[in-house]
């Protein structure tokens, strides 16, 4: 497998250890930016990268970053948000586990491109064990003078912390982090103000994913000119998919942007095709928040083309044939998977995760959750397809946070792609319920 | 650093019992606090509601709750209403081992839904329930982020992945053996699959 950035160093033994790390090439990036860049290179670079938010938005980091209130006199706040709980998505957390260096490299030229002296971790509560990782590799650079007082023998100073939240996936939203980081609940801030000028502790703030911050050590490496040949167009670089269902091989893997997605379903390298030798039925490519697309769409577009694991190719005809990359996580379906299921299922999550604060995403959640549990029990009328469709329309633009959206746009996509399997369940429950409980 | 003082003033339970953690979780807990800026001693809630919980019995009680207020000079309020938006939180008495099992999607397409029930049938408990000798509480949560290893459980800090009822079995009566001694450490079985 060639073109890896991130996962480049993953197979050499005794890489999470900073000597190894270091002994591969780790931390040079550091010692360049420092040494022989100011901070508005650094932020250049990764300006002329391309690229782009990993977190799920797939907002430019260049930008995003350009927008901090850097006129304020209060500190800055760079905060990296590994809270991963977007079902389908384990890509962070594997990056964690296997590379904690890669992250603390890249948190550390990103403070000092942005003029950051504190930097936290929020880390979803679940993944403690990786809290233990995450400190060892801080004072393992701490130690080495690549963190804390006068880095390098340079005039910047960074110290990093790692967070922990306690369950809850609404904390992934950045406005519900810094809330929670604030040892608050996590509901998410009404915006404007966006956190680059208000942020924590009402502090000028940066949040990005973990994959976002560990790609800018490599990018500085190799330069942002080199980082934006990679890939295809506008999705520079390479991304981590995190690949499960009824696959033969689920796992994380790093794909130059671009590749088309029958060569990711069906290429050995990747998930190998589907499990036991069933027919791909569907795919949620981007965590369980992005539309469900049936096997012909998720392979070519509606007008044909190949579809490519890009930002642009996945959601080529929007919302009615289209998708989106969001996080990478990628959920396969085989023929068996029955929709119905799988929809009452996410919903049930979302409708556990709502926060609360509004009333369109609280009851609207709960009210899709009861109707898909009816569908799926053999209890549902013809006429709760159609209200699915009107309670996701309600949801969608009258939340304060987008996960309202993230809530109705599967079940929208899942009744505007697989209508028949929704009315079967009306038509013949006695059937339905059978058929599923020999699975 | 020199910021955010705080002191270790017992909190006395209804029945006249002090609630305090002990000077060397004490310490821990000042150590997390000075990570955030004077003022801002509020953010070390929940890595401390962590620490509280397992000190203190394995579920947050309003006693405990109570003290971490006055450790951190915020509101009885403010802690409750922290403690009851999150999931890993518990405000009743729990199991010494806490079995979570993701019933999200992916872990349901890897037959998770048979472990949930295979754990029910062997505990003879349902979800949400301590067996009668205290030892374990079943529960079900959402995607623990390891659908690709599914199906997949924790227990209390521990992640189990690529579950069979076989494997389950085993890692029951591992636990029932361990129950008298230190909790188990099963990493190993974290590096193994992931
Ligand atoms: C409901 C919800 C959950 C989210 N969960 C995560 C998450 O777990 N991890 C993450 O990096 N971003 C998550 N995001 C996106 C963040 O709000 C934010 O856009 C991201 O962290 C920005 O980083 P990036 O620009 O590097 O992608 C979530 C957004 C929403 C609306
Ligand atoms: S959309 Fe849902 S999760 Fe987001 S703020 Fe509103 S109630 Fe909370
Ligand atoms: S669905 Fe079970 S870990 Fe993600």
């Amino acid at each position: 497998m060639g073109g890896k950035i991130l996962l480049a160093n993953i197979d050499i033994p005794g890489i999470r250890g900073f000597d190894v790390y270091r002994a591969n090439g780790g931390y040079n990036s550091v010692t360049k930016a420092l040494r022989e860049m100011s901070q508005s290179q650094v932020n250049a670079e990764v300006t002329r990268s391309g690229l782009r938010g990993r977190g799920g938005a797939g907002f430019p980091t260049g930008l995003k970053w350009s927008f901090l209130d850097r006129k304020s006199d209060k500190p800055r706040y760079l905060v990296c948000n590994a809270d991963e709980s977007e079902p389908g998505t384990f890509k962070d957390r594997y990056l964690m586990h296997h590379l904690p260096h890669l992250l603390i490299e890249g948190l550390i030229i990103s403070s000092y491109a942005l003029g950051v002296n504190t930097c936290y971790i929020y880390i979803r509560g679940e993944f403690k064990y990786l809290v233990g990782v995450l400190e060892k590799a801080i004072k393992e650079a701490h130690q080495h003078g690549f963190l804390g007082d006068r880095i390098l023998g340079t005039d910047f100073s960074l110290n990093i912390w790692v967070h922990p939240g306690a369950g809850a996936y609404i904390c992934g939203e950045e406005t519900a982090l810094l809330e929670s980081l604030e040892g608050k609940r996590g509901n998410p801030r009404i915006k404007p103000p966006f956190p680059a000028f208000k942020g924590l502790y009402g502090c000028p703030t940066v949040v990005n994913n973990v994959e976002t911050l560990a790609a800018i050590g490599p990018i500085i490496n190799m330069g942002g000119e080199a980082y934006s040949k990679v890939g295809r167009g506008k999705s520079t670089g390479t991304k981590l998919i995190s690949a499960c269902g009824s696959i033969n091989n689920p796992g994380v893997y790093e794909i130059e942007m671009g590749l088309p997605v029958e060569d990711f379903i069906y290429n050995p390298e990747y998930c190998g095709g589907i499990a036991r030798d069933r027919y791909l039925k569907a795919v949620i490519p981007g965590g369980s928040s992005v539309p469900i697309l049936p096997a012909e769409l998720i392979l070519n577009t509606a007008k044909g083309e190949r579809r490519l694991l890009t930002y642009e190719s996945l959601a080529d005809g929007d919302f009615e044939t289209g998708t989106m990359l969001g996080s990478g996580g990628f959920i396969v379906f085989d023929e068996d998977a029955c929709i119905v299921r799988n929809t009452w299922n996410l919903t049930r999550f979302y409708h556990h995760e709502s926060c609360g604060q509004c009333s369109p995403c609280r009851e609207g959640t709960g009210w899709m959750e009861k109707v898909l549990y009816r569908l799926e029990h053999g209890e549902g009328k013809k006429s709760d397809i159609d209200l699915l469709v009107r309670i996701a329309k309600n949801i969608e633009g009258h939340t304060i946070c987008p996960l309202g959206e993230a809530a109705a746009w599967p079940v929208a996509s899942a009744i505007r792609h697989f209508r028949e399997e929704f009315e079967e369940h009306v038509l013949h429950p006695a059937e339905v319920i059978e058929k599923e409980r020999r699975l | 650093m020199e910021h955010n003082h705080i002191i270790n003033h017992p909190q006395f339970t209804r029945d006249g019992s002090p609630v305090a953690f002990t000077p060397e979780v004490f310490t821990k807990v000042q150590a997390l606090i000075s990570r955030y800026p004077e003022g801002q001693q509020k953010s070390a809630l929940l890595p401390i509601l962590h620490i509280a919980q397992e000190e203190f019995g394995g579920h947050l009680s309003v006693d405990t709750m109570d003290y971490v207020a006055s450790l951190l000079d915020i509101q009885p309020i403010e802690v409750y209403e922290v403690a009851t938006f999150y999931s890993m939180f518990y405000l009743d008495k729990v199991g010494k081992y806490v079995i979570e099992v993701c019933h999200t999607g992916p872990c349901t397409i890897s037959g998770g839904e048979k472990i949930l029930k295979h754990l029910q049938e062997i505990l003879e408990i349902k979800s949400g329930e301590t067996t009668q000798d205290g030892l374990f509480t079943l529960k079900e949560v959402e995607c623990l982020g390891s659908c690709g290893t599914g199906p997949v459980m924790q227990v209390n800090t521990e992640y189990y992945e690529k579950l069979t009822p076989e494997r389950v079995d085993q890692l029951i009566e591992e636990l029932r053996t361990f129950a008298n001694k230190d909790k188990p450490n099963d990493s190993a079985w974290v590096e193994k699959f992931f």
